[in-house]
């Protein structure tokens, strides 16, 4: 075992891990974070997604003795303190971005990273930007529709 | 936890990780960004007793220019080659190629040499890197170098001729004239997808690079192709002749006459633009 410490959603976490768990099974089985979900545990579906340092990461594509010394932010970290729903988690309610929610919090993580960077993003790149995350009930139009809705919000 | 179990190490200097690998031989493998490695080894398609990362080496990390040669150090992150300016001004092929790597959220991990020392006969890096006239550069235990042009580098699908107790540490571009002109083709089945055929171009006065990728065992560089392009042939000329000794291999995504006549579409108007950009850049 590999002592690990990093900071996940502002907290200090100190534990033990095996050198192939990766950061999604940690921060699910040690953190109990289960927002963070598991779809193809490949790096294809993007359900997974975190924030490592602010970047947008696929948590199943790295070893969480990886993260050793990083900044995580999952999808349990980016609403208010009070249960309060970030802008983009709002928009996602309001425009019916989701419908068996699987897929959400990947999402939801994406595009936060996505209106960081480009705070006004034109369609194509909204469409490029979530061309690495998969939505298996295929709702992709009222995703998108909430991500236009979150960057006018901004 | 879906990998078999391995050592891990986290060396933070280039001699203690080849001093690994040589400890280590076939039994070592070198993580970097891990997206294709990592999910290598979920699927078990691969294991190795020992993983050497080196996301905490320093001087892997970061590029620099150095005259005429712009030198990506190995563990440089794929989208610093497509946010900084830097790079869109030295290697623009390198900026443009970019986007074209998978998904942002793997470009955030991905990093320029694992690309490259993966050899993935697919992926946008090595027919840069082979278009240009780039060279790897390649550390061995005890701290000796060596350079090998990207033409050599690449021996066969995921295979390279690096042995195995050396590390790639850097890719050095050559920074083309100002009045050159590039471009980079392709066409996947969905976007980020592994390229169906690509082709990575550059020309300028009187030298012309032309490397075509996910159609043979390596990046295919074709020298009677760019001889016809410095020479001033037509680009349907020029991409008929790219293509003409093609064997690309057939899968279940298309057979090899499907991505021959891609290749060919993709050569002409990879071939157009790049001349339009020299044009515009004189």
């Amino acid at each position: 075992m590999l002592p690990v410490e990093m900071t996940v959603n502002g907290e200090r976490r100190r534990g033990a891990v095996d050198a192939r768990r990766t950061l999604a099974d940690y921060l699910r089985e040690e953190c109990a974070l289960t927002g963070t979900h598991l779809g193809c545990e490949h790096g294809v579906c993007g359900a997974c997604t975190v924030l490592l340092d602010g970047e947008a990461v696929r948590a199943c594509l790295m070893f969480a003795v990886q993260a050793d010394g990083a900044a995580v932010t999952t999808i349990e970290g980016l609403g208010g303190p009070d249960g309060a729903l970030s802008p983009v988690q709002d928009a996602f309610r309001e425009e019916h971005g989701l419908q068996c929610g699987f897929c959400t919090p990947g999402f939801v993580v994406s595009v936060t990273a996505l209106l960081q960077e480009n705070p006004k993003p034109s369609e194509t790149e909204i469409r490029e930007a979530l061309s690495g995350n998969l939505c298996r009930c295929t709702g992709y139009q009222g995703i998108i529709g909430a991500v236009k809705r979150a960057a006018d919000a901004r | 936890m879906k990998p078999a179990p391995f050592e891990y190490h986290a060396p933070e200097t280039i001699d203690e990780v080849t001093g690994l690998l040589a400890e280590h031989g076939d039994e070592a493998k070198v993580l970097a960004g891990g997206q294709s490695l990592v999910p290598m080894l979920a699927l078990r398609l691969t294991r190795f007793e020992h993983l050497v990362d080196v996301n905490r080496v320093a001087a892997l990390a970061g590029f620099a220019r150095e005259n005429g040669t712009l030198v990506v150090r190995a563990c440089t992150r794929q989208r610093v080659m497509e946010r900084d300016p830097a790079i869109a001004a030295a290697v623009p092929l390198l900026a443009r190629a970019t986007p074209l790597i998978g998904h942002f959220q793997i470009r955030n991990r991905g990093t320029v040499g694992g690309s490259l020392a993966h050899a993935d006969p697919a992926s946008e890096y090595p027919a840069v890197a082979v278009a240009l006239g780039a060279e790897l550069e390649l550390a061995s235990p005890g701290g000796a170098r060596r350079r090998l042009a990207a033409d050599d580098f690449f021996v066969g699908t995921w295979t390279t001729a690096a042995e195995p107790d050396e590390l790639l540490v850097a890719a050095r571009f050559p920074v083309w004239p100002a009045r050159s002109g590039f471009a980079i083709e392709e066409v996947a089945r969905r976007h980020g997808d592994f390229a169906l055929a690509g082709v990575a171009c550059a020309i300028t006065d009187g030298r012309a690079g032309i490397a075509l990728f996910g159609v043979g065992s390596t990046p295919v560089r074709v020298r009677a192709a760019e001889e016809a392009w410095l020479a001033g042939a037509p680009a349907a000329e020029v991409a008929e002749s790219a293509v003409r000794d093609l064997d690309p291999p057939a899968d279940v995504h298309a057979s090899g006459s499907t991505r021959t006549r891609i290749a060919r579409h993709l050569v002409e108007r990879a071939v157009t633009r790049a001349q339009e950009g020299q044009r515009v850049a004189g």
